[in-house]
């Protein structure tokens, strides 16, 4: 995805109209590179007005906040409503959330579309539905203030009500109609942070009811009257197609209404997902293998040296000159990192209901790109993109996997095939099999440093696939999703050379939770503690050497230091540490680890996080629990392989992730901080590793360059 | 036609014999509180009490389900009243949530076996759930919190 930009947030227009006796507060953004629209000052009925929506006030004084971003855990159907909430004095417990349709007003400039990606949601929301919520209740105080003959000035509202000096109540229902009637606010004022009721106070989220009743409605779990099952034959060698298909036997099991050759794979459409399965085994498919026959994990690591060996690629920074530093350093040193491809493992396999009929299409569907999903579905239905409406669902785990689409195609094909709705299920084996897996990177770094020992020159060359040249071309130039953390370079270093070669390997790669942050924060964390061994200093000691200028750095790091009591471990225990700048959001870890008969055991993961402005601390802390889980999983095990063309991992049984018992303490603060707020979703996942092999270079003298941990031997020194 | 009981009631369902109890719920009842992750009893999402034991639904045929006592995430509690949904809201455990119809379900049996199960109990019992948000510390000190519920004299 695109770097975050700052969008210019002066400029957006409101507009407010009646729908059905109450107030629809919509907003429209700036598009890049232009003006604001002012579409959605349209006539009250027109479907645009709805489309625009951020927040219905009723008559009955229900209120709903629509969210533009996909729930899929990390919290923003309470991190949103809180915003809008904030400054429409409303009680959070009261309102109803929904799920925003596809429309231009939520795009997210941030990614260049609507998408729950790159951790921005709160970035993205926090003018934009705090502005909502304070346009609203100015106008239901000037609606009142007209009612009542008195001046907007001697009015308050508070708790979902206007109340004048003279002790009289307006409900914002009873006010919305009249409200809505009243032309937009020109001045709005925020309340400052020391105003804030509701913001930066833990609360318990909104989803969470439904969550522990099984009530929450997942992709998976949408039922439509008369709906069929089906599945999906995939090659089983990656890009593969079918050639010939001979479904008579499958067509004859119970239940089967159809088989159809698919633009995705043969799908079987029958009453019940069972059927469906057990038909799918019958199928008698001949697939053209296509080119990737011969790929394995060695011949990607040998594609990828050979082309890291033909030069140096692209530049995405260069400062200084990088080469004479090297020269003229006291102690110089490089070395050559290799990571693996992983998968997303949602818990929630890929699935997608489609309901096509004629003149239009509804798709159910956990997605992170609503756009992109109707685009998706309208070219597999014959349809135009208007013609399709996304009805986005809770999300079983994203994690990036769900800004892909391959899932949507089967679905829509299937209801067009057989006039009713279909919902489309991957097995697990299905899903693991056909991810589009977090790229491979390899990295050579080189390093230098002077008598003081501080970095006077630093050399990346990083090797990889492009995500975003397979899902948003063009790239120009160097694809930002894979010199995160590289390129903005978090010590001081005065001679720098970031650059990065493109190198396709057949695979379909995606973007994966920190994407490209965690590759590189594993090469950078890793390389910062061999330059310290090389100069014979303290790990701790020698970053804070590298961050003079750095206040936020030096304060997580500090921190994060003391709270582990770094230095004092306990006897047979051993610690790394590792620094992280990304999604604005700075944040330390200290990983405390034993090993016992070559058995590594992680003790305990200190995390000290500075994400600026929090919404809710709660959910802070747990995104950054979750994150260190996330990072624990990939560090310890993650490693998809291929042979012959085909994934080998299949299930939870050769595709091993976290469990309870095997998760160590989690140590975590959070930081009060007055800075912008910072993406909190990804950020924990990248120091992990280097956080653990940084305290298995302390226990073993053994410097890890390649992951998972697990595929090496480990031997106390 | 099978005859079941679930959550205490009695259905008769007209599926294969060897449909996993966890599709009989899902499309036939139309119960997905239950959740499908890996149909190969890995993963725990499927989780459902049978006799009072934490079951994997994924792998139970309908055959071998007939005669016993079922019950799902949907029967647990009427209101989610039950100790264990009530710690859960209390620690707010959930964040994607997919996984925790099966965790919920497995913490509960643990507590009907053990109303004060320590940490190793803890990761005896609940090894077998995965959660891919980690939620799992949280999950660990809601089963803590609903156990001190329940010494306190709350109902189950």
């Amino acid at each position: 995805m695109r770097s975050v930009r700052d969008p210019s947030r002066r400029d957006f227009l409101n507009a407010a109209a009646t729908v059905g006796g109450g107030l629809i507060l919509a907003l429209t953004l700036p598009r890049p590179g232009g003006r604001s629209s002012a579409a959605a000052a349209g006539v009250a009925g027109h479907a645009n007005r709805q489309m625009n929506a951020w927040l219905k006030i009723a008559s009955d004084n229900s209120i709903t906040i629509i969210v533009d971003r996909s729930e899929m855990g990390q919290g923003v159907y309470t991190a949103l409503p809180m915003l809008i909430a904030e400054e429409l004095n409303i009680n959070l417990d009261s309102i109803r959330i929904e799920a925003a349709p596809v429309g231009d007003a939520y795009v997210n400039p941030g990614n260049g579309g609507q998408v729950t990606g790159t951790s921005n949601s709160v970035q993205d929301a926090w003018d934009k539905l705090r502005m909502a919520g304070a346009t609203a209740r100015t106008m239901l105080i000037s609606a009142a203030a007209k009612r009542w003959r008195v001046d907007p000035a001697e009015c308050r509202a508070e708790n979902g009500s206007v109340t004048n000096m003279q002790g009289k109540v307006l409900t914002y229902g009873e006010l919305a109609e009249a409200a809505a009637q009243l032309p937009l606010p020109k001045d709005l004022k925020l309340k400052p942070k020391t105003g804030f009721q509701i913001i930066g106070k833990p609360r318990a989220r909104l989803d969470t009811p439904g969550k522990i009743d099984g009530s929450a409605e997942f992709g998976l779990d949408v039922k439509l009257p008369g709906m069929l099952y089906a599945v999906l034959a995939q090659s089983p060698v990656l890009g593969g197609k079918v050639t010939a298909l001979d479904a008579a036997a499958a067509e004859k099991m119970p239940g089967v209404r159809k088989v159809l050759l698919g633009s995705t794979g043969v799908v079987v459409v029958a009453d019940h997902f069972w059927q469906a399965l057990k038909a799918r085994r019958a199928l008698n498919i001949t697939w053209d293998p296509g080119a990737n026959l011969q790929l394995d994990n060695a011949a990607i690591l040998t594609l990828l040296k050979r082309t890291a060996a033909a030069g140096p690629g692209l530049s995405a920074r260069t400062d200084g000159d990088v080469a004479a530093a090297l020269t003229s350093a006291k102690i110089s040193l490089s070395a050559a990192y290799y990571l693996p491809l992983l998968a997303h493992a949602c818990m929630e396999p890929m699935n997608c209901t489609a309901d096509v009929k004629a003149g239009g299409c509804d798709l159910y569907v956990g997605t992170q790109v609503q756009q992109v999903s109707q685009t998706t579905a309208a070219t597999a239905a014959g349809l135009t993109p208007a013609q399709v409406r996304v009805h986005t669902t809770l999300i079983g785990g994203g994690f990036g996997r769900r800004l892909d689409i391959d899932f949507i195609p089967a679905a829509v094909e299937a209801s067009k095939a057989v006039g009713v709705p279909v919902k489309v299920i991957w097995t697990r084996e299905d899903d693991m099999t056909h991810d589009t897996y977090r790229p491979p990177a390899y990295e050579e770094v080189s390093g230098g440093l002077d008598a003081a020992g501080k970095v006077i020159a630093w050399k990346l060359h990083i090797t990889s696939p492009s995500i975003t040249a397979r899902m948003f071309p063009p790239v120009k130039g160097v694809d930002d999703s894979v010199i995160e953390a590289a390129v903005n370079n978090l010590y001081d270093v005065p001679n720098l050379a970031v650059s990065y070669s493109r190198q396709e390997i057949g695979v379909d790669v995606g973007y994966m939770r920190s994407v490209s942050h965690a590759p590189n924060c594993f090469v950078i964390e890793s390389f910062m503690d061999e330059l310290a061994a090389a100069a014979g200093k303290d790990p701790y000691d020698f970053r804070m050497l590298q961050l003079a200028n750095k206040p936020r750095q030096r304060r997580v790091l500090q921190l994060a230091a003391e709270r582990a009591g770094w230095g004092k471990a306990p006897a047979g225990r051993h610690q790394g540490i590792a620094l992280l700048e990304g999604y604005t959001t700075h944040l330390a870890q200290v990983a405390e680890i034993s090993i016992l008969g070559g058995a590594l055991k992680v003790h305990k993961i200190v995390c000290v996080v500075d994400c600026g402005q929090m919404v809710n601390p709660r959910i802070v802390e747990s995104q950054i629990e979750s994150g260190i889980v996330f990072g624990l999983s990939a560090a310890l095990w993650g490693d998809v392989t291929i042979v012959g063309g085909k994934v080998q991992q299949t299930n939870f049984n050769n595709y091993r992730l976290l469990r309870n018992n095997e998760t160590p303490e989690l140590d975590v603060q959070l930081l009060d901080s007055d800075e912008a707020p910072g993406g909190i979703g990804e950020a924990a996942v990248p120091p992990v590793a280097p956080a653990l092999c940084n305290a298995i270079f302390a226990a073993t003298g053994q410097r890890l360059r390649t992951l998972p941990i697990g595929a090496h031997s480990l031997k106390r020194k | 036609m099978t005859s079941i009981t679930i959550n205490n009631q009695t259905v008769i369902v007209d599926a294969e014999p060897d449909t996993p109890l966890l599709w009989v719920l899902r499309d036939h009842l139309g119960m997905t509180g239950t959740k499908y992750g890996c149909g190969m009893a890995l993963c725990g999402a499927c989780t459902v009490h049978i006799d009072g034991a934490a079951t994997r639904s994924c792998v139970l045929p309908l055959s071998a389900a007939a005669g016993k006592s079922i019950t799902t995430i949907e029967g647990l509690s009427v209101d989610r009243s039950h100790v264990v949904q009530r710690a859960w809201l209390e620690i707010d455990v959930p964040q994607c949530g997919y996984c925790q119809s099966g965790q919920i379900m497995s913490a509960a049996a643990l507590l009907g076996a053990n109303p004060k199960p320590n940490d190793a109990d803890i990761d005896a019992a609940m090894s077998g759930n995965i959660c891919r948000c980690g939620t799992y510390p949280r999950i660990r000190r809601a089963i803590h919190r609903a156990a001190a519920l329940l010494e306190k004299g709350s109902p189950k």
